[in-house]
């Protein structure tokens, strides 16, 4: 068990401390309570609050200070060792074409290198600390050991390794040190405090209170950190390579030794073509199904193909993918390609990824988004704006067109621009069905590549996060996430002020 | 109007004859109609041949071939020495297992007296090339039985599974070099005497992936358990933090600016691509922190933050529906606010939005772009974590990544599976579908 909570709170002595203040705070709940009692004259009618609250506040006040305080020396220990160390690093272990994020990459991964072999007792901790690279081949008995570096160790690469264990290793003697201190500290006061006069109720609603506000926060913090990693990232992405080109040039060429075109523009029209090409699907077909379900449809059809239109929305895209994968593009290439075999005897299409065939799927993905919100607003529309359409003599269809349409329209639109950014995200269906050839083209039987699959490619296999063909992944991912939150944001603003219109 | 006054009176149609404009009219009606008809029909024909589809080529991955064969375990082969001593025995590598099913093949030939010769080599290469390696494995763990013999089921190599699956024919092995048309007769003549069978195949659903060279050994079992410690963890974090900020917006939170940020983005964190909150695990997790690539861990944070507003969203949604009346009761007999929400509210909303979290859980556990940017795709998820510890933090697969990981390899046997899986997926999304709805119908209440 307690292996469990040394990988993930990462070094034995976090997850040590985690067992220890929680142990300290139980104990301290029974304890509080019993005391509490003991001064109430073993009558809990004496206390101010049930003798449980006692033992509660007890618990929160031992237990949540001290883990808070362990979360963020946990989190900002690693920022201040790696700054630390960073500065240390000499010019002249920087070899030619490598930077300083890549050494100190190497840096960590021997520190973690000597932590693994110390611990399965292939070296003890002393001789460990007093390696020396020239006598040493570290490379090869870390690799005995699984971990696997880039290049042979140099000394003063090594240095700076030890140097980051003996700070990690201080790190961590006085983050036990603190931690302790405080749950002790809190564990004694809590204790005095538990007297039959304290208002524990009123002081464990404010602790509780004060946690539901913490994890309502979590959706911030994830945006912040959504915004914040991309943002660094792209910084760093901008100051290797020219924002003109990434905006504005014509060419995305990524060449892994550098001096690559990395240009979002033919990315941004694949996926653009894509997204276009899969709203022409789903728009029509999600349109038609909404207005036949919510406008003609008894109640036994609407309760049967609903939830089964629905059932579209919940497959995952990986089944998608693997869809159009082996499935639309072979047929599509059977259509339009083969030359003389091909159905149409034409030999337009080569291969069985496509702009068509990622379009196609992702537009049967579609369908559902469209339909059901599409449906929520055409039933949002006041029955007596119909009636009075049909007392006039209008048919159903005239009524549906001329009436209730022009009156759900805005919000139709909003639901559009939601599936065109669904369209835009997406991952799975692209990866597998559009290609990687990025082109600006019109023709849609071409594999044409699109943004997400670019970041995939970008952030998967070898990376080094000190070049501009993986940091451009980042500035990509800043780029789509700008461009859904715009859509979202105006979509779910139109749909709200159409609400508000008939609410 | 102008037909009033115009010279010519225009012709009304009666209630039993319908006029030229009331048909033209009337037609448009039906046209209409029909179009919403063909749009579902559309709709639901798209839903059918998706669901054919892998149906009709994922129930393949579920059978395999087999060769039952009669294997002499000789012992000057495999223990020279004869004291049966394991660690003598495991100097033997698998290479030194190969002979023996070449004489097994061989033996078989002749007992059954089969007429056409290929060399005993070509004869055992219809079996995987894991064989050996399965034979070398029950040899170390039943040592006692070398000197005797023992019948052996042998996957058969992924051609030979292809061609009783008719994936592979005569035709398309012309360039093949891993079998022969001889082979496929040889293999023909063991389907006659009942040696070579398609059985049920339940290491796909419990074994491990195996290499690009034997797609008929590869199963989903060390993927699915990725899955599960990532669903784990998911519903550890997801739901108390979810629960929590729910019960915070929906009873407590004042109205004011910053509790209108709040909604306003965890609205549109529910439509942010799934793939940069991939960007976001790699980035803070990975790079920041130091967490171990391609951990379930890892997946199960991510994907806790992915699942999160869909769970405050239906929690929200659960706890709205209860009607005030409770709240105000609570509080009439002398509840504080809190009391009145964690021992009334709350338990009444339970079923709602436990509904909600497995609802969120099902799509957690269908997604797959972020965990390819925390790497748990290109390796082999070979062995299930032994414990715990071991499940959360070493590398591991999950059920989709590993979907993706076989429609990548250039092997068509690898796309079988790759269906297979997705019906194994599917499965398990109904089930978590079909709970949520029972839960629903049983225990919501309406008031």
């Amino acid at each position: 068990m307690s292996e469990l909570f040394n990988g993930l709170i990462g070094g034995s002595a976090a997850g040590l401390m985690v067992i220890v203040v929680l142990g300290l705070s139980a104990l301290g709940f029974y304890m509080a309570r019993s005391r509490a009692m003991a001064s109430g004259g073993g009558d809990r009618r004496n206390l101010h609050s049930l003798p449980n609250y006692y033992g509660w506040n007890a618990a929160m006040l031992t237990a949540v200070p001290a883990l808070g305080v362990l979360v963020i020396w946990l989190l900002a220990q690693p920022m201040m060792i790696d700054s630390a160390v960073f500065k240390t690093i000499p010019d002249s272990a920087i070899a030619e074409g490598s930077s300083r994020g890549l050494v100190m990459s190497d840096v960590r991964r021997l520190a973690d290198g000597l932590d693994v072999i110390v611990e399965r007792g292939v070296m003890d901790a002393e001789s460990a600390a007093t390696l020396d690279a020239n006598t040493t081949d570290l490379r090869a008995t870390l690799a005995a050991e699984g971990v696997a570096l880039g290049s042979a160790v140099e000394q003063p690469v090594l240095d700076a390794a030890q140097m980051y264990r003996t700070q990690s290793s201080t790190g961590r003697f006085w983050m036990t040190v603190l931690v302790s201190a405080i749950a002790l500290l809190a564990f004694v006061v809590s204790l005095r405090l538990a007297t039959a006069d304290f208002r524990a109720r009123n002081v464990v609603e404010k602790g509780i209170l004060a946690l539901l506000i913490l994890s309502a926060s979590i959706a911030i913090l994830t945006t912040v950190g959504i915004v914040l990693s991309m943002l660094f990232e792209s910084i760093n992405f901008f100051r290797l390579h020219s924002w003109t080109d990434f905006f504005f040039g014509s060419t995305w060429a990524p060449n892994f030794r550098g001096d690559s075109d990395l240009s979002i523009l033919p990315l941004l029209w694949g996926t653009l073509y894509i997204s276009i090409i899969a709203l022409l699907v789903a728009v029509p077909i999600g349109l038609f199904s909404a207005i036949y379900l919510s406008e003609y449809a008894g109640p036994k059809v609407r309760s049967a193909a609903k939830p089964l239109l629905e059932i579209l929305a919940g497959i995952p895209t990986i089944v998608y993918g693997l869809f159009a994968l082996l499935t639309v593009g072979p047929a599509l290439v059977n259509i339009f390609g083969r030359g003389e075999q091909g159905l149409l005897g034409v030999e337009w299409m080569s291969g069985a990824t496509s702009v068509l065939t990622a379009g196609l799927v992702m537009g049967i993905m579609l369908i559902p988004f469209v339909s059901s919100l599409s449906d929520d607003i055409i039933n949002a529309v006041p029955q007596a704006m119909r009636d009075g359409s049909l007392g006039l003599g209008a048919t159903h269809s005239e009524t549906i067109r001329q009436v209730v349409i022009p009156a759900a329209l805005p919000g139709i639109v909003g639901a559009i621009l939601l599936a065109a950014s669904r369209a835009i995200g997406e991952t799975m269906i692209v990866v597998l069905g559009a290609g990687a050839i990025a082109k600006i083209s019109a023709n849609p039987l071409e594999a044409m590549t699109t943004i997400t699959t670019r970041i995939v490619s970008q952030l998967t296999g070898d990376t080094n996060f000190a070049s501009p063909e993986t940091l451009v992944a980042f500035a990509l991912g800043l780029t789509l996430f700008v461009l859904t939150l715009g859509l979202n944001v105006i979509a779910l603003y139109i749909v709200r002020k159409y609400r508000e219109q008939y609410d | 109007m102008t037909d009033m006054t115009s010279d010519t009176p225009h012709v009304h149609g009666t209630l039993l004859q319908a006029d030229a404009r009331t048909r033209k009219r009337n037609a448009a009606e039906t046209r209409f109609k029909f179009y919403g008809i063909l749009a579902i029909a559309v709709g639901l024909l798209m839903l059918v041949i998706l669901l054919f589809n892998i149906v009709s080529r994922g129930t393949g991955a579920f059978t395999q071939t087999f060769v039952t064969l009669d294997v002499a375990l000789v012992e000057d082969k495999l223990d020279k020495s004869g004291n049966r001593n394991i660690e003598e025995m495991k100097k033997v590598s698998t290479f030194g297992y190969a002979p023996l099913l070449k004489a097994a093949m061989t033996d078989m030939v002749e007992k059954t007296g089969m007429e056409g010769q290929i060399s005993a080599a070509d004869m055992a290469g219809i079996l995987s090339k894991g064989a050996p390696a399965q034979l070398r494995d029950y040899v170390l763990a039943n040592p006692d039985k070398v000197g005797q013999q023992v019948s052996f089921n042998f996957l058969a190599s992924s051609r030979v599974d292809g061609y009783m699956k008719g994936r592979v024919s005569r035709e398309s092995i012309a360039n093949d070099k891993s079998i022969s048309a001889e082979q496929l007769d040889f293999v023909d003549k063991l389907i006659e005497q009942g040696i070579l069978k398609k059985k049920f195949n339940l290491s796909f659903i419990t074994g491990a992936d195996a290499s690009d060279a034997r797609p008929e050994a590869a199963g989903m079992g060390v993927a699915m358990l990725g899955s599960f410690f990532m669903m784990l963890v998911v519903l550890v974090l997801a739901l108390p933090i979810g629960v929590a900020a729910s019960i915070y917006l929906e009873e407590f939170a004042p109205k004011n600016w910053i509790t209108d940020i709040i909604e306003v983005n965890i609205s549109n964190l529910a439509a942010v691509p799934s793939i940069v909150f991939g960007i976001l695990g790699l980035a803070v997790f990975i790079n920041y922190m130091h967490l171990p690539t391609s951990a379930p861990l890892v997946g199960g944070l991510v994907l806790t933050l992915m699942t999160l507003p869909t769970i405050i969203i239906s929690t929200r949604a659960s706890l709205k529906a209860v009607p005030p009346s409770i709240r105000d009761a609570a509080l009439g007999v002398g509840a504080s606010k809190m009391q009145s929400v964690f021992h009334h509210v709350l338990p009444l909303a339970a079923p709602g939005i436990l509904t909600g979290t497995i609802i969120g859980l099902a799509q957690a556990l269908g997604e797959t772009a972020p965990l390819l940017l925390i790497g748990m795709v290109g390796f082999i998820a070979s062995n299930p974590p032994d414990g715990i510890a071991s499940g959360l933090l070493a590398p591991n697969s999950a059920m989709p990544a590993q979907i993706y990981e076989w429609a990548k390899r250039a092997d068509p046997a690898f796309y079988e599976r790759a269906w297979g899986g997705i019906i194994i997926l599917l499965v398990f999304l109904l089930a978590m579908n079909t709970i949520a709805v029972i839960l629903r119908r049983r225990f919501e209440r309406r008031w």
